[in-house]
């Protein structure tokens, strides 16, 4: 029972990381984007769309490989995604609409699409094989249990998240890359007199980004329902909670891992007691919500300097603004 | 000496929306190895000719050459390029980098190496004698430390033409003769520099060369050694003016605030004041001195009840009021002090001499309260917020630093941001527009206000009418004290003296004026008596009329001891 | 150097501010841009489908004022948008974020089906509605009322809040509804007692009422004190302490009307409209608030036009759809979507404009 738990909460708390780490990305570049529940959304539905590409274009859905698996949803999602996300960036860098404002359309948007392709659009026939495909784990793992199986018995996507957050925390901290984006986020108009080239890095950041974000509603999906399909409103959901949790963890993608996998666990809670009746469900439902509104009042409780977000988030930027 | 020509500016437009005409057809001539000050008001269009030189701006029209090819700079990254840096009159720094993260932000085709970085920037430090701890953060350096940052980050992009905007705004005089020194290293290296300035001083002391700018044309260019400050002055402001301020002795000098044991603790819990004391007259000029963040804004955020303070005490001493006697004072041997040192007078208006009257009668008197006393009210501001002091009907009026994010609202009209003051009168619960209809209509008549109307936002104003609107407002509150944070920062020379000429007259009123500048000639030539805060602390009051800018400096940078020098 | 050709030259195209606009230029620009969003969002509508542009346009319009049913739920709508914009406005005024509209909304449909169903047969029902009006308003102030508390105190970031709290009103409302519906069915069905009587038609009710408060929110911000302290607030909270004006307490105070507003609607949904619950009830509104509220630059009279639009367009969408055969409504929400993209973008156009490169001729004889 503990050991389906962990799995479970790290499952989920593998689709906040992923929006988490894109939110992070693109929050250090100065936007704020309120768009990522929407982004998630259609990196799911592009993951799910090159699947079933895939699936369609094999004689025997049964001999699809995994690593093909992995990668035409990986390729589908960050495609989708990244593209919802162009939106955003076309909107709030070049043309410096409000932010809030925009992402919010873009989660209408992105909402809609998603639920409009998924329903009807997209063949989801082979998606369970698909699903079971893609959730393989280890060989050694699969049929252990306890510390292993917690550890070791996840698929692909839980560990790419990992090291995603981990180079990404890297990049932030020791590159020249990372120096300029954090730079921008702090003080844009500093960066860019020194050089930085604004919209080059915005874009990037905001594109990849949103693909980094795209990843957590097709493992979703693909991995940890196994390929059934209810409605776009439960990934917008993870999308708010995985901004939420970008407070939380202070804007670093390496406190987000474990960040993430707490919330993981708050979220799976209600799920996870079994023997409690449907009224107590449904308290336990609201329950990462509730969670997610004390860590934000205890965080900005803690008014530290280095615990702020970039200075200059929010805020368009004009060169020539006096 | 032959003098080879590095930078050109030729006909060069620039114009903001449709209205605001900044360079008009400027041409301009840096030759290498020299320092050229670009001299001007504030306003003439001097911060934005060097801006599009180092990519900030792109011109309308006109051409750029550098040793003598056209060059195209459409951001920093091309004026880098061209070995074009300029030093920001407000920094361009990231607070939360070291000095060394700074340096190397946005630097390419080199590897991200701190400690290479550092070997080279200490290099160059040695070689123009700068001093600089590179493991610092910017947030916890002084403002000189920061200047010497911006410098580094310039030099260290190897740029041979170095723009400074406005660099001795706000350092010490001792500080100023460093940084001259320093730059005079650096042309005698061969680099050209160019000093963006209104300090006439300055320009004569550091500059080979000067051209004046004014309302965004280019007067002059001429050699220093040939040129005057009264020549510059009529070149700068295109007439013959007085720049004397014309200082009055002080008039009815009364005690109006005390200010005593002041401690103010700054969010991370240092000490933004420390044990302040002091006092301030009715009917003079009060400067308070010191290097920026000294502690001057949180002292004047305290005395106007914005800030929470520690520890000390603010005593306000209300100007005369005519009060019954005995509402105070019933006790007659408290009746018989005060009489040695006030007149009391009747409900006619009468002197009342004691020395006729019999006890028994004075007694009497005072219970019938039919003699009338007038004295200073005593007020202590201890916790009071700025709506309390308000509605005790104290007259404290203050002018902050931050005049559109603080003093008024910049997206409102005129009219509403005369209300912000006195919104609240009256019961009804909507507001009444028509007061501060007629208060906007004639400040904007007295003091000239430069609007389309009163119902212009104040944003859209210029830097001088933002400040005419916020003084004028204030003044308007018919204050008895008037706290003024840097008035005259970002203002031409005609409405700086419009502000001289207000704050004199409101001392001649009787009024104590606070007057916190940064500008050492125009404090001592304004203020009867200055106050210098260093780091937070007192660390002389002296008399405006006999003190030296140097004993001003060394107080300024004076690191312990609050020993008040009167 | 390899880049010094192409840079001589000067950049194809910049970017200059705009320090004013003539009004006709700022319909001009939101007409085009209305228009090209439709128009895209008919040309992504063939693409899956056999219908031509004609049709989309055709069912558009008949979707929303096709007949007079359609055109009185059209106004009706329109109020209900109206009332929740109006809920938003003040907040947005003061610069907090409010996303929580949604919930807000819900939790005051909430206590007044509450109110209904443990109340409703045992006491008049003109005495019901008053209490179902009261609870509403006073379950929406209080739903508000904790984030802006905790914003006023601690700086709370109330955007994700106000969001997490509309979660918690749709946990509230499934709650609720598992334990009134025995039977598991997970639908409450409509309950008879203190439904709000009719006046002329059952959607006059709301109409007139919401464009009473939109008129009555106008002079609010605009003449009272209130309005002043909101606007001060909400451009600068430094000048609002220099002023000394509580910074805290407005935020609280506003809310609480906020809130108040949002619970109304809530009350009008369960009383007058639906006379039942579910998660869906806020309709999303406190989201499509939002854009109303901001595109039409927190002015309230202009919020009547964006409401009206806006709804117009969902309304219309639902004709489409059938026209279109699509099989699920979240056509709509693409197409509200893209509109919304297209109206955004004006923001740019209204406060900047392009110059492009001037022939290099003309530079040289100048």
């Amino acid at each position: 029972m503990t050991v389906t738990f962990l799995i479970s909460a790290i499952a989920i708390g593998t689709v906040l990381l992923f929006g988490c780490i894109g939110e992070t990305i693109t929050e250090k570049a100065g936007h704020l984007n309120l768009g990522i529940p929407g982004i998630m959304c259609t990196g799911t539905v592009g993951g799910c769309l090159f699947v079933s590409l895939y699936m369609n274009s094999l004689k025997t859905v049964e001999n699809a490989s995994w690593i093909m698996l992995i990668l035409v949803s990986l390729f589908g999602a960050f495609l989708f995604a990244s593209l919802t996300g162009a939106i955003y960036a076309v909107m709030t860098i070049t043309f410096r609409c409000n932010q809030n404002i925009t992402g919010l359309a873009i989660t209408i948007f992105g909402n809609g699409l998603t639920q409009f392709l998924m329903h009807s659009y997209v063949d989801k026939s082979n998606f369970s094989v698909a699903g079971k495909i893609i959730a393989k784990s280890l060989p050694f793992a699969e049929n252990s249990g306890g510390v292993v199986k917690v550890l070791f018995g996840h698929g692909f996507y839980v560990y790419f998240a990992i090291v995603i957050a981990l180079v990404t925390t890297f990049i932030f901290n020791r590159t020249k890359v990372g120096l300029n984006l954090r730079a921008i986020g702090e003080n844009t108009a500093t960066a860019d007199a020194m050089g930085v080239n604004i919209t080059k890095y915005k874009y990037t950041a905001i594109l990849v980004g949103s693909g980094i974000a795209g990843f957590g509603g097709v493992f979703y999906i693909m991995d940890y329902v196994k390929g059934s399909w209810e409605n776009a409103s439960t990934i917008e959901a993870f999308g708010w909670l995985a901004i939420a949790l970008v407070i939380f963890t202070l804007w670093k993608p390496n406190v987000s891992i474990i960040g993430s996998y707490v919330f993981g666990a708050l979220y799976i809670s209600a799920f996870v007691f079994g023997n409690i009746s449907f009224s107590g469900r449904e308290v336990l439902k609201m329950l990462p919500y509730i969670i997610t509104i004390i860590v934000l009042i205890i965080t900005s409780m803690m008014n530290k300097k280095e615990h702020q977000p970039p200075a200059n988030l929010g805020l368009p930027y004009f060169r020539e603004d006096r | 000496m032959e003098k080879t020509v590095i930078l050109q500016l030729k006909n060069i437009t620039k114009t903001f929306g449709s209205k605001v005409i900044a360079n008009n057809n400027v041409s301009l001539d840096v030759y290498k190895g020299e320092i050229l000050s670009i001299l001007g008001e504030n306003g003439c269009g001097k911060t934005t000719l060097m801006n599009m030189v180092a990519g900030i701006y792109y011109p309308d029209s006109g051409r750029i050459l550098i040793n003598g090819e056209e060059v195209v700079i459409s951001s920093p990254r091309d004026a880098y390029d061209h070995k074009i840096g300029m030093i920001h009159q407000h920094f361009k720094l990231i607070d939360i980098f070291s000095a060394a993260q700074n340096v190397a932000l946005g630097i390419e085709g080199e590897k991200y190496n701190l400690k290479e970085v550092n070997n080279r920037i200490k290099e160059m430090a040695k070689k123009y004698g700068f001093n600089i701890n590179l493991d610092k953060k910017i947030y916890e350096m002084s403002v000189s430390e920061k200047q010497t940052v911006e410098i580094l980050k310039v030099l260290y992009r190897g740029a041979d033409i170095l723009i400074l905007d406005e660099p001795t705004a706000v350092l010490t005089p001792q500080e100023i003769r460093s940084l001259f020194k320093v730059l005079s290293a650096m042309r005698d290296d061969g680099k050209s520099i160019i000093i963006i300035t209104h300090k006439l001083n300055e320009v004569m002391e550091i500059s080979d060369r000067v051209s004046v700018l004014r309302k965004g044309y280019h007067i002059a260019t001429v050699n220093t050694a040939e040129t005057s400050e009264k020549e510059l002055t009529e070149m700068m402001v295109g007439e013959k003016i007085d720049l004397n301020i014309n200082r009055t002795d002080p008039v009815d000098r009364k005690l109006r605030l005390s200010v005593s044991g002041l401690t103010v603790k700054d969010p991370d819990g240092f000490n933004a004041l420390d044990n302040v004391s002091f006092e301030a007259f009715g009917g003079e000029i009060l400067g308070i001195a010191g290097i920026a963040g000294s502690g001057q804004k949180e002292l004047l955020e305290a005395i106007a009840g914005l800030n929470y303070y520690e520890s000390g005490t603010l005593t306000y001493y209300h100007p005369k009021k005519d009060k019954p006697v005995s509402f105070f004072h019933k006790s007659y041997k408290r009746v018989m002090e005060l009489a040695k040192e006030n007149s009391f007078k009747d409900k006619n208006g009468n002197d009342i001499d004691f020395s006729k009257l019999s006890k028994k009668e004075i007694k009497e008197l005072v219970s019938s309260e039919k003699i009338i006393f007038k004295e200073d009210e005593v007020i202590d501001l201890k916790d009071k917020t700025p709506k309390e002091i308000r509605e005790l009907g104290i007259r404290l009026s203050f002018v902050p630093e931050d005049r559109l994010g603080m003093g008024l609202v910049g997206n409102m009209d005129i009219v509403d941001n005369m209300m912000l003051r006195s919104y609240r009168k009256g019961k009804s619960m909507f507001l009444d527009r028509k007061r501060p209809q007629d208060l906007a209509d004639r400040i904007i008549d007295e003091l000239k206000v430069n609007t389309p109307d009163s119902h212009t936002a104040v944003r859209k104003l210029s830097g001088g009418n933002v400040q005419k609107v916020l003084v004028g407002r204030e003044i308007a509150a018919s204050p008895a004290i008037l706290m003024t944070a840097y008035p005259v920062r970002g203002l031409d020379i005609n409405s700086s003296y419009t502000i001289y000429n207000l704050l004199n007259e409101q001392k001649q009123k009787g009024v104590s004026v606070i007057f916190v500048g940064e500008d050492l000639d125009v404090l001592m030539a304004l203020s009867d008596r200055i106050l210098i805060l260093s780091g937070g602390k007192v660390s002389g009051i002296v008399d405006a009329r006999t003190t030296t800018k140097d004993e001003i400096g060394l107080l300024m940078v004076k690191s312990s001891g609050s020993e008040a020098a009167e | 150097m390899k880049k010094n050709k192409s840079n001589l030259k000067e950049p194809f195209v910049r970017i200059v501010k705009r320090d004013s606009i003539k009004i006709h230029k700022v319909i001009l620009i939101y007409a085009f841009a209305i228009i090209g969003g439709l128009l895209f969002s008919g040309l992504i509508s063939m693409m899956f489908s056999e219908k031509g542009l004609g049709d989309f346009f055709g069912s558009l319009f008949a979707g929303a004022i096709g007949s007079e049913r359609k055109f009185w739920l059209l106004l009706q709508d329109t109020a209900l948008l109206l009332g929740t914009s109006m809920a938003l406005l003040p907040a947005f005024k003061m610069k907090f974020w409010n996303l929580g509209g949604n919930g807000q909304i819900l939790v005051g449909c909430l206590a007044a089906i509450a109110c209904m169903f443990y109340l409703g047969g045992k006491i008049a029902d003109s005495l019901l509605i008053l209490i179902m009006l009261l609870a509403s308003i006073l379950a929406g102030a209080v739903w508000a009322a904790i984030p802006a508390f905790f914003k006023a105190k601690f700086n709370t970031n109330e955007s994700l809040f106000t969001l997490m709290m509309n979660y918690i009103a749709q946990g509230l409302v499934s709650l609720c509804i598992t334990i009134w519906v025995k039977s598991g069915s997970g639908v409450l069905a409509p309950i008879s007692h203190g439904n709000i009587p009719e006046i002329g038609n059952k959607y006059l009710l709301p109409i007139i009422m919401f464009f009473i408060i939109a008129a009555l929110m106008h002079v609010y911000l605009r003449s009272s004190k209130h309005g002043y302290e909101i606007s001060v607030v909400g451009e600068s909270v430094n000048t609002a302490k220099y002023v000394g004006i509580k910074v805290d307490k407005v935020i609280v105070r506003t809310m609480i009307l906020s809130g108040a507003i949002a619970g109304l609607v809530g009350f009008v949904l369960a009383g007058s409209i639906n006379h039942t619950i579910s998660t869906a009830s806020a309709n999303n509104m406190g989201f499509t608030g939002i854009m109303t509220t901001w595109l039409a630059a927190f002015n309230p009279l202009m919020i009547i036009l964006t409401s009206f639009f806006i709804t117009f367009i969902s309304k219309g969408m639902v004709e489409v759809r059938k026209t279109f055969m699509f099989t699920n409504d979240s056509i709509s929400n693409i197409v509200v979507g893209i509109v919304y993209f297209a109206v955004i973008i004006c923001s740019f156009f209204i406060n900047y404009r392009l110059v492009f490169r001037k022939k290099e001729k003309e530079e040289v004889k100048k």
